[in-house]
């Protein structure tokens, strides 16, 4: 069985037991033994490869920063929605092929169609039980019910699902070599980091347009500024906050099935690192903002991995998270965001 | 997963029995599709890497009818306790058997502790869960100065914990040094790293800060994990010296604490001494907490907690306040974690995780924020019902985070109580027009 991506992009994992969040390694490319490696070569490789995870974060992080301008709270549980749409996924996929469908394209359509949709209605539930009846509480009871809800879904799907990773046979493989130093070193561009590169600006066309340009982008714009005002001008408030979860949780499970087919597998931890990683990644491109949230999912790709490719995979997440830090002390706005107003 | 709320609107309220069902069925129906694919159908990787499925299509069904029948009930519930918004009176004869039961409640309670080593002393089962109870008061006591008190959201509080306990275990294992030695120097390297993280975060607020202590917390677990020469990395440290009485061990020895007063040795000796000492740190995380409420800083927090824009106009430093809040906090954390190391002799990161952070601040958000006694009850709760669930490992914390979702929903303001600040206006002050007139400011 051929791998999904080239080898060099070969997963390794750590498994210690099965608690404790575990986050996926990526081996950063080495040459083979006794050539010497080209430099402008490999910061190329690792260029594309950042650029696939930061949009595999940007999509996440566009979820929590609609949520955030909206409603004003962090949805703790948008990193398991995110997993659930990966599990969801991987389940449609074995559905199908267990039915003898072969045409790849049209699984991955009806696969991207179902996971879509159920990971939509999940966000839809998780607002109506968790978050709604709180919207005027005071502030740290959404957070807390969203935490709460985290937990609830993560625990939810180990019991459901099992706790071992679950990985999927390669569906989409081979891909491009773009340029062959003479010491053998290769940069690829395998189709399915195309594909995930194509269906993030996709998605995010369709999105841009749909936030500027239709009824319910501007519902949600409105409810943004202002929600009574917006609720005395006859915008349905409970309508469009329900519509920005779905919509958050629906680009969720594209993400999610975009890290199953890039990873391979799906576990249910995944959501917990991912999910602060893409929260990380809206707070850096300043919460709020959708290009920001692209941007800031870019930025933390190429973050992570360009330190594990020169620094060290083990502090990666570290790197990500101290960026974290360092942009809130120096931009406590983030990159693109507006800067918030103080009121008594 | 709980029956999914229906449209609640007035008019659903009194409908009838067709309304009733008709919501019942797109719950059921809701809930059909939610969990279509995640229950009914189960995964598992073969031996060989290759995925199996089978179906699950029994387990479906009976959730998908426990969540029609689950909604009819709770419609039928909400129908007849009322409206839920409304405010209902607590008769004043009840009101004031609460406020004596509360006024007797804590010296109850303390006696009842002090005295749980002489009752339970053959049962080892008992003792080591009161321990653990106590462990959590201490840190649920910690994390409320920094929460309750000032206001802060702090979801990294484990880090602190670590920070404390990895403190004893490296000192302990590495110099030798006694635990009474280590135990200030883990508050203080603790307090240390509270510092450390309150300079970057003093200018944000709220849900920020909450995330980047968050980061903070996974930092600090990362680099014990990969820090494998100094920390021993997700092996953990190991033999780590247990207490001693003062210098005096506590073991079957000529020289040990039962030799020395001329009784017979029992291991339950170290427990009963363990349960003491962490009562003892508990109870002087609440005086010191007490205390200083009653202090300017004190005082400082609570108002910082109210408001901060305010508190600031006032001419309160609010960058010393915050640091304050988290040195303090960070120090108890770190004495509980001091005590953690010791008694179990060994510790892995895996006992450092966000789950801790967040258990811990359950405790004192279900505890009514600042609430002392309220912490207290909550973290009895909270551990004594993770041990009853003890037998279904994997459904606990599943039940845990229901449990959490819930409670928020009933009671947003905590379980128990709230502290409302130490110092208020009682009558609210009326401010004519002719005060705040031009040129009078």
């Amino acid at each position: 069985m051929q791998p999904p991506v080239p080898s060099c992009y070969k997963t390794t994992r750590t498994l210690k037991g099965c608690r404790g969040p575990r986050t996926l390694q990526r081996a950063p490319f080495e040459p083979a033994s006794g050539l010497v490696r080209q430099p402008m070569d490999y910061f190329a490789q690792q260029l594309i490869n950042g650029l696939v995870l930061g949009s595999i974060y940007g999509l996440i992080a566009i979820g929590y920063t609609m949520v955030y301008g909206i409603v004003g709270m962090i949805n703790f549980a948008h990193g398991d929605v995110f997993m659930i749409g990966g599990f969801v996924a991987l389940i449609t996929f074995l559905l199908l092929i267990s039915t003898g469908l072969t045409a790849i394209p049209v699984i991955l359509l009806i696969v991207l169609l179902v996971s879509m949709a159920i990971t939509a209605l999940y966000g839809w539930t998780i607002e109506r039980i968790a978050y709604r009846p709180l919207r005027h509480s005071f502030r740290l009871a959404p957070m807390l019910s969203a935490i709460g809800m985290s937990f609830v879904l993560t625990n939810y799907s180990q019991v459901a699902q099992g706790a071992r990773v679950k990985p999927i046979p390669p569906f989409i493989t081979g891909g491009y070599t773009l340029h062959e130093s003479q010491d053998g070193f290769v940069i690829q561009l395998s189709n399915i980091q195309i594909m995930v590169v194509v269906t993030t600006i996709v998605l995010l066309a369709i999105f841009t347009w749909l936030v500027s340009r239709t009824r319910l982008g501007r519902d949600m714009r409105a409810c943004e500024q202002d929600q009574t005002m917006a609720a005395l001008l006859g915008v349905n408030v409970d309508r469009t906050i329900s519509m920005t979860f779905v919509i958050g949780a629906a680009l969720a499970a594209v993400a999610g099935l975009m890290y199953l087919l890039y990873y391979g597998l799906v576990d249910f931890f995944m959501g917990f690192v991912a999910g602060i990683k893409a929260f990380t990644a809206a707070v850096l491109g300043g919460i709020g903002s959708l290009p920001g949230a692209m941007l800031g999912g870019l930025a933390i790709g190429l973050i992570e991995t360009f330190w594990s490719a020169y620094f060290s995979v083990e502090y990666k997440d570290v790197a990500a998270f101290s960026i974290l830090i360092v942009v809130l002390i120096f931009m406590p706005t983030g990159l693109l965001g507006r800067p918030e107003v103080e009121k008594v | 997963m709980t029956a999914i709320p229906q449209e609640a609107t007035h008019a659903s309220r009194t409908a009838g029995i067709p309304a009733l069902l008709k919501t019942a069925v797109i719950n059921a129906l809701i809930a059909l599709v939610l969990f279509s694919l995640m229950i009914g159908i189960r995964t598992e990787a073969g031996s060989d890497g290759q995925l199996t499925y089978w179906t699950r299509f029994g387990e479906l069904a009976s959730i998908v009818a426990a969540v029609f029948g689950g909604s009819i009930v709770i419609e039928l519930l909400r129908q007849w306790i009322g409206p839920t918004g409304a405010e209902k009176l607590v008769p004043p004869a009840l009101q004031s058997g609460m406020s004596f039961v509360g006024r007797y409640l804590a010296p109850a309670l303390l006696i009842f502790t002090l005295l749980v080593p002489v009752i339970f002393y053959d049962q080892r089962y008992i003792l080591d869960l009161a321990i653990l109870v106590l462990t959590y008061v201490m840190l649920g006591w910690g994390l409320n100065v920094v929460v309750g008190l000032a206001g802060l959201l702090d979801l990294g509080y484990v880090a602190f914990y670590a920070v404390g306990a990895y403190s004893y275990a490296l000192l302990a294992t590495n110099f030798g040094w006694s635990f009474w030695v280590c135990l200030p120097l883990a508050g203080i390297l603790a307090a240390f790293w509270g510092v450390l993280l309150g300079f970057p975060v003093l200018r944000l607020r709220g849900d920020y800060l909450a995330i980047v202590t968050l980061a903070f917390g996974e930092i600090i677990r990362l680099v014990i994990i990969n820090w494998q020469e100094l920390t021993g990395g997700p092996n953990g440290v190991s033999s780590i010296p247990r207490p001693s009485f003062f210098g005096i061990p506590l073991d079957n020895s000529d020289n040990g604490l039962a030799a020395r007063l001329g009784i017979e040795y029992s291991p339950t000796h170290r427990i009963v001494f363990l349960f003491y000492l962490i009562l003892a740190l508990a109870l002087l995380t609440n005086w010191v907490t007490i205390r200083l409420r009653r202090l300017p800083i004190g005082r400082a927090w609570e108002a910082l907690r109210e408001d901060e824009v305010a508190c600031r106009a006032l001419g309160i430093n609010t960058t010393t306040t915050k640091l304050t809040a988290f040195a303090t906090g960070a120090m108890f954390g770190g004495f509980a974690g001091a005590f953690f190391a010791t008694r179990q002799g060994f510790i892995s990161p895996e006992s450092f995780t966000f789950q801790e952070s967040a258990l811990v601040l359950a405790i004192v958000v279900l505890g009514g924020m600042g609430s002392q006694l309220g912490v207290a009850l909550a973290a009895l709760a909270m551990i004594g019902g993770f041990e009853l669930f003890r037998g279904l490992e994997t459904y606990r914390m599943l039940v845990f985070g229901m449990a959490m979702v819930l409670i928020m929903i009933w009671r947003p303001r905590g379980l128990i109580g709230h502290r409302a600040p130490t110092v208020y206006l009682t009558k609210a002050q009326a401010i004519s027009s002719d005060l705040v007139k031009e040129g009078h400011g």
